[in-house]
């Protein structure tokens, strides 16, 4: 059993606020809805599957009354909660549900508001009262596992902010971004240090918005008018410190789920032509692109200096919407964007000046959670017909 | 500084409040599985290793290595370093360092736990040797 080209994205859209004071997160999940079900050219009544995760106030059945949607037509729901990549997730078990045909049309939707409103809290977990009080929050929990990679691979600050470097590259172009000027690594390694190593400018942005995905089956994606964009692999992992044994902060759930989607995909990292590599931060980006097998673990360093990640001047185009550094991470959450401008890419939509030529295969991967406690990983390659 | 920092209470429930009351005591303790020989941290009353219910508590030396630590520069409560330690005994936990100064700290460097109070039982925290 294979998921591969048995779903298709046909819809897709990003909100392009990103300071929502005047909306609420409910509103910002209908008009992200509404965007991608209009972009598919699709009515709401035809969803029959929906989907979302911990950023939907109330969960599914909240979200699926509020949005309207057809409950004598909806007939699959899935609310799977993994952080930042729950999105990432949610496209894998919408083409799962598609190729068993318990739905047909999926909408996926996330958005938020951490700048203008309160964020919903996380239910503890049975390690809580051996790790809350000791402050683990994205900041250190990523800076950890950059001190760890610094002291077994000599990868250096200068090499982490050449990744901010080409997502500033790429901004510059994108007119929602927040962060549209260029910087350099002098910029990058004089921004203040705020949780060693990891300067302000190794941080992505804090911004309100969404955005949502319509998948759907073959047949109904070639009966639509958009360009076709086919899931042809997937994977998901989890990580964690797991009792203590062989603690390695120096690789993510992304080594287990990478190699799952290529598998099914039955292509290489070579193959892909465009890579949306989620950026929370910038040691995210160099831990998984070792991880998704782009260059070898302890390697990573090397592997993005220089431009090597700016479209039209290195090896492998990343993020060319600016991503979580420069343009937006809805609800602190960034997978779907990463869907988002893959799927751009594919259909030749995005701005001319970072458009890959020919960009026919494309890799979307993102991490949930905290990768130096505990956190999930997503995988999706994604091919242009 | 991080003397003057409150620290919440652990909830504590049935298959952990033997940690929580040992703490009372100053001790620190880890759970080892008797069926595959391995200690693990946090405690858990079914081993994470072979999923045997043969775990029992052990007093851990408290001693230590800094596997990894980032130093937070600004928050609410002021600056503060997290990190793992992998004790003697061959877990590796979360933990803060404390009572140092919090910009020398090396990975590979020796600690030791030390409790601090809260409302209720004592929490663990590491402090260079």
């Amino acid at each position: 059993m294979t998921i591969k080209g048995k779903a298709y994205i046909a819809g897709i859209f990003e909100h392009p606020t990103r300071h929502a004071p005047d909306k609420s997160t409910a509103q910002l999940h209908a008009e992200v809805a509404k965007g991608a079900i209009e972009d598919a050219g699709l009515s709401k009544d035809d969803v029959d599957g929906y989907f979302c995760a911990g950023d939907a106030p109330g969960g599914a059945w909240p979200m699926v009354d509020y949005l309207g949607l057809n409950t004598r037509k909806l007939r699959h729901v899935d609310s799977t909660e993994t952080g930042g990549c729950s999105y990432i997730i949610h496209l894998g078990h919408a083409a799962e549900a598609i190729a068993a045909g318990k739905c047909s049309i999926a909408l996926i939707t996330l958005a938020g508001k951490p700048r203008t409103g309160a964020m919903p809290p996380r239910a503890a977990g049975a390690e809580a009262d051996f790790e809350s009080a000791y402050g683990a929050t994205t900041h250190n929990a990523y800076g950890i596992c950059a001190m760890r990679h610094m002291h077994d691979y000599g990868t250096t600050s200068e090499q982490l902010a050449w990744i901010k470097v080409a997502a500033s590259h790429h901004a510059q172009y994108n007119p929602h971004a927040m962060l549209k000027d260029v910087v350099t690594v002098e910029d990058v390694l004089n921004s203040p240090m705020i949780s060693d190593p990891l300067h302000r400018m190794d941080c992505c942005v804090v911004s309100d918005g969404g955005g949502a995905l319509i998948v759907t089956t073959p047949e109904i994606a070639k009966s639509l008018k958009k360009p076709l964009v086919k899931l042809i692999g997937h994977g998901e992992a989890m990580k964690g410190p797991r009792g203590g044994k062989d603690l390695d902060l120096t690789y993510s759930a992304g080594i287990w789920s990478g190699p799952r989607a290529f598998e099914e995909a039955g292509i290489t990292p070579k193959d892909i032509k465009y890579a949306s590599i989620y950026d929370s931060f910038t040691i995210t980006v160099l831990m998984q692109l070792e991880d998704l097998g782009f260059c070898k673990k302890g390697e990573g360093g090397k592997f993005v200096a220089d431009g090597n990640l700016i479209s039209g001047v290195g090896k492998l185009p990343f993020n060319t919407d600016g991503g979580g550094l420069c343009s937006n991470h809805p609800v602190n959450r960034g997978g779907m964007t990463k869907i988002l401008e893959a799927v751009r890419q594919l259909r030749g939509e995005a701005h001319p000046k970072v458009q890959v030529k020919n960009c026919d295969l494309a890799i979307a991967h993102g991490t949930g959670g905290l990768l130096g406690v505990r956190h999930a990983a997503s995988t999706a390659i994604l091919e242009r017909v | 500084m991080s003397e003057a920092k409150k620290y919440p209470a652990p909830v504590t429930n049935p298959e952990t409040a033997a940690f929580w009351d040992a703490a009372k005591q100053g001790k620190f303790m880890i759970k080892r599985c008797t069926a595959c020989g391995e200690a693990h941290y946090f405690p858990r009353a079914i081993c994470p290793f072979c999923y045997s219910d043969k775990t029992v508590w052990e007093e851990s030396s408290g001693e230590g290595t800094i596997y990894t630590w980032s130093l937070m520069r600004k928050s609410p409560t002021g600056p503060y370093a997290i990190g793992y330690v992998t004790l003697k005994e061959g877990p590796s936990l979360q933990t803060n360092f404390v009572d140092c100064d919090l910009t020398t700290l090396k990975i590979g460097q020796k600690v030791k736990v030390v409790f601090k109070p809260t409302d209720g039982a004592p929490l663990p925290f590491f402090t260079p040797v």
